[in-house]
C-alpha cells in the first residue's frame, strides 16, 4: 500500500516550507511571506483533493508505520501515521485557517520588527499542528504535541521585549506542562496494558480493547483520565481555562489562528482519537461530560462579565468547547466534529474583525442606546458576578497555590549553590553506581526502593531548580543531574540496557555541554545580567548565543531534535507496572524540568532591553 | 503637599487622552508646555524615562545620508554654544559615544516595596484593579453590566462588597477598611506610607505605573459626558481602590511582618519630586541635532517660499474650491490647480466657521462639529434620510452565550469560514467599515433655517443674522471676497478604514474627530440663501446672483469626493459643474498615485486609475494596519494667499490656511487663525513628535496585538494598561520635527496679534512652534524668537524647478526635497 505514503505530504509540506523560511533574508518580506503563501496554499489544494479521494474511494482509514528509530527486545519506537475522517476535518479546517491567516500576515505584518520570525514560527507551527493530527501512536502524537507548545510559547512570546508578553509565555508553557504530565502518564501506563507500542489504529479495534481491559480496568480507567488531564489543559477547560485569555498578547492573526481555532481545539481531538480506547469505561466518560459541563457554565458566566474584546471571545470559545467535550462523551462524534469545525471558524473571524467592535459599537450605541436600567442587585447575582471578575480563582490557584507550593519545595534545598551541589551529589551517585553494579548483593527490599530514591533525588534537583533565582548554571547543572539520577534510577529496574542509558544519556549531554558553553559566555559578557530575578532581554545583544541556547535547552527538555525524547519514552517503558510512585516523580521532574527550563532562557534572554540606551516599554504596557 | 494639591499636581500630569470616539490630537507633554521646548521635555525626559528626542545614532544616520546638513550643523553650534570649541563640539557631535540611559525618578519610591519585602507589586495589583476599573467604565463590551454602575466607582465596589458571599480582596483587613472606615485615604496613607511627606512621590509612582488608565480615569472624571453609558469616578476613588489592593497584597505575602514605607528610607530624600536637572551634555547635543535637522529642512522652504512672483489679476475664474487647512489636502488642491490653471483653491479650519451640534436622523445623542474646545450653541438636525447603517452577526454578544454560542457555532461557522475567506481575498465594503460618506445621508435633509425650535438649551438652526455673520466671517477670513467664480465648492474631508480603532484621528481635526461633511453642506446652503445674500449685498458684498455654492466631502483614504444638493443647481451651473466634476475627478487619481508612492506594497509607477483602486481597497481591507498615513510628515504650516506659495511642490507636509493680510485690518482674522492653528496644528504637530521619538512610553506601541477595552482605549493582552498616544502604524515614517508656521504679512503687525492670547502667545514664546513672518512686499524673512522679530536670511539654495512631477514622485517612498514647479 505504498501509495498511502503520500499522506505524509502533509507534514512534508509545512516542514519544507518551514526550513525555505528559516533560509530567507530578514529583511524581504515578499520572499518570505510567499513561502508561507505558497506553501500553505498547496497544502490546502493537497488535503482538500485527498479529502474528496478518501470519500469517493477508500473510505477506510488508512495507516502508515514509517520510521523504526530504536528496536530492542521487547520495545520498538516508531512513528506512525493515521489517516481517517477525524484526522480529514481537523485538516481540512486547518489548512483552510492557516491560508487565510497567512495572506493576512502577509499585509497585517508589513515593516513589522520580526517579519520573519513570525512567518517563521506560524510554519513551524502548522508542522506541528498537521504532524499532531495525523499521528498514530502517542509517541508520535506526542512529538507533534511538544512542537505546538514550543510554537504557542514563541508567538506569545513574540514581542519579547515586552514584559507582559514574556510572561504570560512562560506562564502558558508552564501550564502546558502540567498536560504533558497527562500524555507521559497515559503512555507509560500503555506500554503495561498492551506491552506494545500501541497504534491508534489498534485502537480502533473494539474486541482487542475489551481483551486487554478486562481484569486491568484500574489501568483503562488511569489511562483515560490521563488523556482527559491532557485534554484539559489543551483545550483550556476547568480549572486550567484562564491560559487562554493571556495566550492573546500577540499579533492578532496568531492569536486568532492558534487560540481561536486551532491549537485550542486539540483536546479536543485527542478525544476523539482516544474515543475506542475510553467509550466502555463509564467513570472515563461521565469525568470527560462533566469537566465539559462544569467548564461550559463557569466560563460562560466569565464571558459575560469581559469587558475587553480578545479575553470574552476566548471565554465563549471555551465555553463552546466545554460543550464540544459532553457531545464526545454522549458519543456525537459528528456533531463534535462540526461544532469543532464551526467553532473554530466563528472565533477566528470574530478575532480577526475584533479591532472593529470600537467603532461598530459605538455607531449602534449612537442610533439604539437605551440607558441599563438599574436592576435590583441580589447577593447571589453580586457573587457570581465578582467571581467571574476573578475568573473563579482559576489563575490564583494555579499560579499561587500549584506552582508556589512547587517553588516551596525547592526552597528546601535553598543551601545548594553551583561550587557545592557536586560535592554533595557525585558521592550519592557514585554510592548509586557502586549499588548498581553490585545490585545482586544488596537485599532485595533495598533494591527494590533505590529506583524510587534516586528518582526523589532527582526531583529535588529540579525543583531546586525551580525555585533557583541567582545562579542561571546551577539550574541548568541541576537539570542535567536529574537526567543523571533518572537514569540509574530505572537502571536498578531490570533489562534496561546500557545501549538504552546511553542512548538517553547522549541526547543530555549534547544539550548539556551546548547549554554550558552559552551560559559560561554569557557570565563573562554580561555579569551584571546573570540572574534569574528580572528578565534581562539579553537576546537583543547577543542574538547568537541566544539561538545556540535555545537549541541547548529545547534538546534538555527533550524536545524531540536529540536522542533524549526517545530515551524519555525508553526510560518509562522500564517503570514497572506497579511503580505508580516512580512513574510519578520521574513524570514531575520532566514536566517540572521544562519549566525551570524555560524560566532561565526567558529570563536571561528575553523581556525589556537589558541596556537602558533604548526606550523600553512600561512593565504595564 | 495635601491630597488634594497632589491630586490636582497628578492630574496636571497624566496623559489627557479622550475615549476612542472622541480621539483628537493634543501635545502629548502638554504639562511642560509652560517652559521653554528644550528645558521643558529634558525635564520631562530625568522624571519619567521618557526619550524626547531621536537618539545620537538616529541623528547621525540623517546626517549621513543628508537629510541634516553640514552648514546647518555647524550654524546650531554657533547659535546654541557660541563660536569657541567649535571643533570640540562637532567632535562630540558625530563622533564620541554617550550613555544614552533613561533613568526616572518617578517609580524610585514604590519600588521600596520589591527591594525590601521582595513583593512585586504590580503583578498582583494591575490586573485586578485593571479589570474592576475596566468593567466599571466598560460602554458595551461585557454582557452583564458592573452592579451598582449608577454609583461612584468606591460606593459600587463598597456595595458590591457588602452585599457578596465574597470578597474582591484575600485579606481581612482591607475589606474592613473598605467597608467601615470614614477616613479610609488617611487611614491607608498612614498604614502604608506612615508619612505624609511620601504622599506625593508615592502617588506618581503608584499613577504613573499605568498612566493609561489613570489618564483616563482623570478625563473622564473631568469630562462625564464623554461617555455615552455615564459614570461617576474620580481620580481620588481610583487611588483609593488602588492603595487597598497594595494593602491587600503585603497583608497576603507578609501577613504581620511589615512596616510603613517611611520606616525604610530617608523619609528627606524622596520629599520634593520635582527637580529641575542640571544641565547634561548629552541634552545639548540633543539640542543642537535637533535644531540642525529642523532648519536643514525649514531653511528650504522658506528659501521656496520666497521665490513668488506677483501674478497679474486673472480675471477669469473657472471655480473656486475651499479646503481644509489638512496637511492631506495641500497635493489635491495642487491637482486641481494644475489641471485647470484657471482654478483657485483656499484653505481654512475644516468646520468652515459654522459651529455646531449634528443629529443625524434617529440618533440618541449629538455630536460636535466644530473645534474641541468650543462649545457651540446651535443644533442641525437630520431628517428624511435613509437608515445607512447594516448590522453583522458576528458582532453580536449572543453568539458569546453558551447556548447562543451552541447555535451559533455549528450554523454560523460554515458562513463565518466563507466570510473570512471572501473578505480576505476580495476586500469589499462591510458593515464593519467606519466610512466618511454615511456620517450625513447625502439624500436627507437638514434644519439649517432656525424656525423657532430649540432642543434642550441648543437652538436648532441659524437664523438669517447669524448665517450671514458666519458666511461673510469664512469669506473674509480666507481672503475670497471679489472675483466669485459661478461655482464656489466647500469641500470637508473624512477619512474610512477597517478595524481600525483610531478611526477618530483620521477624520477631521476641527469638526472634533468626525467627517465635515455637514459643515460643507451647511455653510453652503448658507451662502446659497437668498435672504443672506441680500443682507450681504447691502452689507457691500459683490457676489453675482449666478453664483452657487456647493458642499462636498473628500475621503482621503479612499481619495473620491461626493458633492451635496447638486439639484439645486442653476441649468448653467450644472453644465460647468460637470466640466469641474472632470477636473476634480482627474486631480483624485492623480493624489492617489501620489499617495501610493508611500505604500510600500504597491508599485507606484503604474496608471492612475489602477492604483487609485488599490488605495481604495485600504479603506476596505481587514489587514491593513495602515489605510493611510493621516497627518504622518507634517511639518510646515503657511499661512498666506495661495498665490504666494502654489509654486511649491511640498510634499504633503503642510497645514495650508488662505489668508490676505488686506483684508484684515485690525488683525482679527489672524488672530482667529493664530488661536485655532497653534493647539489644531501644534497639538498634531507635537502628538507625532512625541509618539514617534519614543513609540513605547508616549506612543501606542505596536497597534498589532491591541485589544479593545471597554470600547474607550487599546491595551496589549489581557492585562495591559491602556496604550494612550499613537501607534507605531501611523508614524513610522514621521520626521520629528517641530511646526514652522510661516505668516505672509508684516512683522510689525503680527507682534501685537501675537502677544494678544497668552495661551496661544505660549506655544511660540516657549517654542514649542517655530514662527516666521514673510513679508509681503519686500520678501524679507523675519524670526520671531523669544519675544521679537529678527530679520534673518535663508542659507538655503532655490529649490530645483521641475515641469512635471508625477514621474518624479513614484521614483522614492522617501520625504522628497522643496521643489519649484513650473
Amino acid at each position: 500500500m505504498g501509495h498511502y505514503h503520500l499522506i505524509l505530504i502533509f507534514v512534508l509540506l509545512p516542514f519544507i516550507g518551514f526550513l525555505l523560511s528559516l533560509l530567507a533574508p530578514p529583511k524581504s518580506e515578499l520572499f518570505i511571506s510567499r513561502i508561507a503563501i505558497y506553501t500553505s496554499a498547496i497544502q490546502l489544494i493537497a488535503v482538500v483533493v485527498a479529502a474528496v479521494l478518501w470519500i469517493i474511494i477508500i473510505r477506510k482509514p488508512l495507516h502508515v508505520e514509517e520510521w523504526v528509530l530504536y528496536q530492542s527486545n521487547e520495545y520498538r519506537f516508531f512513528i506512525d501515521f493515521l489517516y481517517d475522517a477525524n484526522t480529514i476535518v481537523f485538516l481540512l479546517v486547518g489548512a483552510f485557517i492557516t491560508f487565510l491567516i497567512v495572506r493576512y500576515s502577509r499585509y497585517y505584518m508589513h515593516l513589522e520588527n520580526g517579519y520573519k520570525r513570525f512567518f517563521n514560527t506560524i510554519l513551524f507551527f502548522s508542522f506541528g499542528y498537521n504532524w499532531t493530527i495525523i499521528s498514530g501512536n502517542f509517541e508520535t502524537f506526542f512529538m507533534g504535541w511538544e512542537i505546538l507548545g514550543i510554537s504557542s510559547f514563541l508567538l506569545i512570546a513574540f514581542y519579547r521585549n515586552r514584559y507582559l508578553p514574556v510572561k504570560n509565555a512562560v506562564k502558558v508553557f508552564s501550564i502546558y506542562r502540567i498536560g504533558d504530565l497527562g500524555i507521559l502518564g497515559a503512555m507509560w501506563a500503555s506500554h503495561h496494558l498492551w506491552h506494545v507500542n500501541i497504534t491508534f489504529l489498534k485502537l480502533q479495534n473494539l474486541d482487542l480493547v475489551h481483551e486487554h481491559l478486562a481484569g486491568h480496568s484500574e489501568i483503562g480507567v488511569f489511562i483515560g483520565l490521563m488523556l482527559l488531564l491532557a485534554a484539559t489543559v489543551k483545550s483550556a477547560q476547568f480549572p486550567f481555562s484562564t491560559w487562554l485569555p493571556r495566550a492573546m498578547e500577540g499579533p492578532t492573526p496568531s492569536s486568532a489562528i492558534f487560540y481561536g481555532s486551532l491549537s485550542v481545539h486539540l483536546g479536543v481531538y485527542l478525544l476523539l482519537r482516544t474515543f475506542p480506547f475510553w467509550e466502555s469505561q463509564p467513570v472515563v466518560r461521565i469525568m470527560i461530560g462533566c469537566i465539559g459541563l462544569v467548564t461550559a457554565i463557569i466560563s460562560s458566566m466569565i464571558t459575560k462579565v469581559q469587558s475587553s474584546i480578545k479575553p470574552q471571545i476566548a471565554y465563549a470559545s471555551i465555553t463552546q468547547i466545554g460543550i464540544i467535550f459532553i457531545e464526545i462523551a454522549l458519543g456525537w462524534h459528528t456533531l463534535a466534529l462540526l461544532h469543532f469545525a464551526g467553532n473554530a471558524f466563528l472565533r477566528t473571524y470574530q478575532l480577526l474583525v475584533s479591532p472593529s467592535v470600537v467603532s461598530y459599537f459605538i455607531r449602534d450605541q449612537f442610533y439604539h442606546f437605551v440607558s441599563p436600567k438599574v436592576k435590583k442587585q441580589n447577593k447571589l447575582s453580586n457573587t457570581l458576578y465578582l467571581l467571574s471578575i476573578k475568573e473563579w480563582n482559576m489563575d490564583y490557584f494555579i499560579t499561587n497555590v500549584f506552582f508556589k507550593s512547587l517553588k516551596d519545595l525547592g526552597k528546601i534545598l535553598s543551601f545548594l549553590n553551583p561550587k557545592n551541589v557536586l560535592y554533595l551529589f557525585i558521592p550519592i551517585y557514585i554510592a548509586g553506581l557502586v549499588a548498581y553494579l553490585f545490585r545482586d548483593e544488596i537485599p532485595v527490599e533495598i533494591v527494590q526502593v533505590l529506583p524510587e530514591i534516586f528518582a526523589l533525588i532527582g526531583c529535588m534537583m529540579v525543583l531546586k531548580a525551580f525555585a533557583e533565582r541567582n545562579h542561571p548554571r546551577l539550574v541548568w547543572l541541576l537539570v542535567i543531574l536529574n537526567h543523571v539520577s533518572l537514569a540509574l534510577s530505572v537502571s536498578f529496574n531490570e533489562y534496561f540496557e546500557i545501549v538504552e542509558t546511553f542512548i538517553y544519556l547522549a541526547g543530555v549531554f549534547i544539550s548539556g555541554i551546548l547549554g554550558w558553553f552559552c551560559l559560561f559566555r554569557l557570565k563573562k559578557l554580561a555579569p551584571a545580567f546573570f540572574n534569574l530575578n528580572y528578565y534581562h532581554g539579553l537576546s537583543v545583544q547577543y542574538p547568537v548565543l541566544h539561538h545556540l541556547f535555545f537549541l541547548a535547552m529545547l534538546g534538555m527538555t527533550g524536545f524531540p531534535i536529540t536522542t533524549a525524547f526517545i530515551g524519555e519514552d525508553l526510560l518509562f517503558s522500564h517503570i514497572f507496572q506497579n511503580q505508580y510512585l516512580l512513574a510519578f516523580v520521574v513524570a514531575v521532574s520532566f514536566v517540572v524540568a521544562g519549566i525551570a527550563l524555560i524560566r532561565l532562557y526567558a529570563r536571561l534572554f528575553l523581556g525589556p532591553y537589558p541596556l537602558p540606551d533604548k526606550s523600553n516599554h512600561l512593565p504595564s504596557a | 503637599m495635601n491630597f488634594e494639591e497632589v491630586l490636582s499636581h497628578l492630574r496636571h500630569y497624566l496623559p489627557t487622552q479622550a475615549p476612542l470616539k472622541d480621539f483628537i490630537h493634543h501635545n502629548t507633554l502638554h504639562a511642560f508646555q509652560h517652559e521653554e521646548f528644550h528645558h521643558a521635555i529634558h525635564k520631562a525626559a530625568r522624571m519619567f524615562g521618557y526619550q524626547v528626542y531621536l537618539t545620537l545614532d538616529d541623528y547621525r544616520e540623517r546626517y549621513n545620508i543628508g537629510d541634516i546638513h553640514e552648514d546647518e550643523l555647524n550654524r546650531a553650534i554657533s547659535r546654541i554654544k557660541g563660536e569657541t570649541d567649535k571643533e570640540v563640539w562637532r567632535k562630540r557631535l558625530l563622533h564620541e559615544s554617550f550613555s544614552e540611559i533613561h533613568s526616572s525618578r518617578v517609580g524610585q519610591l514604590r519600588n521600596h516595596w520589591k527591594t525590601t519585602y521582595h513583593v512585586n507589586m504590580d503583578k498582583y495589583v494591575h490586573p485586578l484593579l485593571f479589570r474592576l476599573v475596566g468593567s466599571f467604565l466598560d460602554q458595551g463590551i461585557s454582557i452583564s453590566g458592573f452592579p451598582y454602575h449608577q454609583r461612584t466607582f468606591l460606593n459600587a465596589l463598597r456595595s458590591l462588597e457588602r452585599s457578596s458571599y465574597t470578597s474582591i480582596f484575600r485579606t481581612h483587613r482591607a475589606r474592613t477598611l473598605l467597608l467601615k472606615d470614614d477616613n479610609l485615604l488617611e487611614t491607608l496613607i498612614s498604614i502604608l506610607l506612615g508619612d505624609e511627606r511620601l504622599l506625593e512621590h508615592y502617588l506618581f509612582d503608584q499613577q504613573f505605573a499605568h498612566p493609561g488608565w489613570s489618564g483616563m480615569v482623570a478625563v473622564l472624571e473631568e469630562n462625564p459626558a464623554m461617555l455615552l453609558d455615564k459614570r461617576r469616578i474620580s481620580l481620588h476613588d481610583f487611588i483609593v481602590v488602588e492603595l487597598l489592593l497594595e494593602l491587600d497584597v503585603l497583608d497576603l505575602r507578609l501577613g504581620n511582618n511589615w512596616n510603613s514605607l517611611s520606616q525604610h528610607l530617608n523619609v528627606h530624600e524622596f520629599e520634593h519630586l520635582f527637580i529641575t536637572p542640571e544641565s547634561e551634555l548629552l541634552f545639548d547635543l540633543y539640542r543642537i541635532w535637533q535644531e540642525a535637522f529642523e532648519w536643514s529642512f525649514y531653511n528650504s522652504v522658506l528659501k521656496g517660499l520666497q521665490q513668488f512672483v506677483d501674478s497679474p489679476a486673472n480675471d477669469f475664474v473657472s471655480f473656486q474650491a475651499v479646503f481644509c487647512i489638512d496637511d492631506r489636502e495641500c497635493s489635491l488642491r495642487r491637482y486641481i490647480e494644475t489641471n485647470d490653471n484657471h482654478a483657485a483653491t483656499f484653505g481654512t479650519a475644516g468646520f468652515f466657521n459654522v459651529p455646531f451640534y449634528f443629529q443625524p436622523e434617529h440618533g440618541r445623542f449629538y455630536t460636535k462639529s466644530c473645534p474641541a474646545p468650543q462649545n457651540p450653541t446651535h443644533l442641525i438636525k437630520e431628517y428624511e434620510s435613509k437608515k445607512r447603517h447594516k448590522s453583522e452577526s458576528h458582532f453580536s454578544s449572543r453568539t458569546y452565550s453558551m447556548l447562543g454560542g451552541m447555535i451559533a457555532a455549528p450554523a454560523m461557522g460554515i458562513w463565518s469560514a466563507l466570510k473570512m475567506g471572501v473578505n480576505i481575498l476580495f476586500p469589499a465594503d462591510s458593515p464593519a467599515r467606519v466610512s466618511s460618506f454615511t456620517h450625513m445621508d447625502r439624500n436627507g435633509k437638514l434644519s439649517i433655517e432656525h424656525q423657532g425650535k430649540f432642543s434642550k438649551h441648543l437652538q436648532v438652526g441659524f437664523t438669517i443674522d447669524e448665517m450671514t455673520e458666519r458666511v461673510e466671517g469664512l469669506l473674509k477670513a480666507i481672503g475670497l471676497v471679489n472675483n466669485f467664480a459661478p461655482i464656489v465648492y466647500f469641500i470637508g474631508h473624512g477619512a474610512s478604514s477597517v478595524n481600525n480603532t483610531h478611526y477618530a484621528g483620521y477624520d477631521c481635526g476641527a469638526c472634533s474627530g468626525r467627517s465635515g461633511s455637514v459643515n460643507a453642506r451647511v455653510i453652503a446652503s448658507m451662502a446659497n440663501n437668498l435672504d443672506v445674500r441680500k443682507m450681504l449685498s447691502e452689507k457691500g458684498w459683490n457676489i453675482p446672483n449666478n453664483t452657487q455654492f456647493i458642499g462636498g466631502i473628500h475621503d482621503t483614504t479612499c481619495d473620491e469626493i461626493e458633492f451635496f444638493d447638486e439639484a439645486n443647481l442653476s441649468g448653467d451651473n450644472r453644465i460647468l459643474h460637470e466640466r469641474n466634476k472632470q477636473t476634480f475627478h482627474k486631480a483624485l487619481l492623480q493624489n492617489a498615485k501620489e499617495r501610493s508612492r508611500r505604500f510600500l506594497l504597491i508599485d507606484s509607477s503604474k496608471e492612475p486609475a489602477k492604483l487609485h483602486k488599490k488605495v481604495k481597497l485600504r479603506s476596505m481591507s481587514l489587514f491593513e494596519p495602515r489605510p493611510e498615513w493621516n497627518h504622518a510628515t507634517n511639518a510646515l504650516c503657511i499661512i498666506g494667499r495661495r498665490d504666494h506659495n502654489k509654486h511649491l511642490f511640498m510634499d504633503r507636509r503642510a497645514f495650508l490656511n488662505s489668508y490676505d493680510y488686506r483684508v484684515d485690518t485690525d488683525g482679527s482674522i489672524l488672530l482667529g487663525i493664530l488661536n485655532a492653528i497653534a493647539p489644531v496644528c501644534g497639538g498634531i504637530n507635537l502628538e507625532y513628535y512625541f509618539s514617534r521619538v519614543d513609540n513605547c512610553r508616549l506612543g501606542a506601541g505596536t497597534k498589532l496585538p491591541h485589544n479593545v477595552m471597554g470600547l474607550i482605549g487599546v491595551a496589549n493582552g489581557m492585562d495591559g494598561d491602556l496604550r494612550p498616544g499613537l501607534p507605531f502604524q501611523m508614524i513610522n515614517i514621521h520626521d520629528p520635527l517641530r511646526l514652522l508656521v510661516v505668516i505672509e504679512h508684516k512683522p510689525e503687525q503680527v507682534l501685537p496679534v501675537l502677544k494678544k492670547n497668552p495661551v496661544t502667545f505660549e506655544w511660540f514664546h516657549m517654542n514649542w512652534i517655530h514662527l516666521v513672518v514673510l513679508h509681503p512686499e519686500t520678501k524679507d524673512l523675519y524670526l520671531f524668537d523669544k519675544d521679537h522679530f529678527i530679520a534673518f536670511a535663508s542659507n538655503s539654495k532655490i529649490p530645483d524647478s521641475i515641469s512635471s512631477h508625477q514621474d518624479y514622485l513614484s521614483a522614492s517612498s522617501q520625504n522628497l526635497p522643496i521643489l519649484q514647479l513650473l
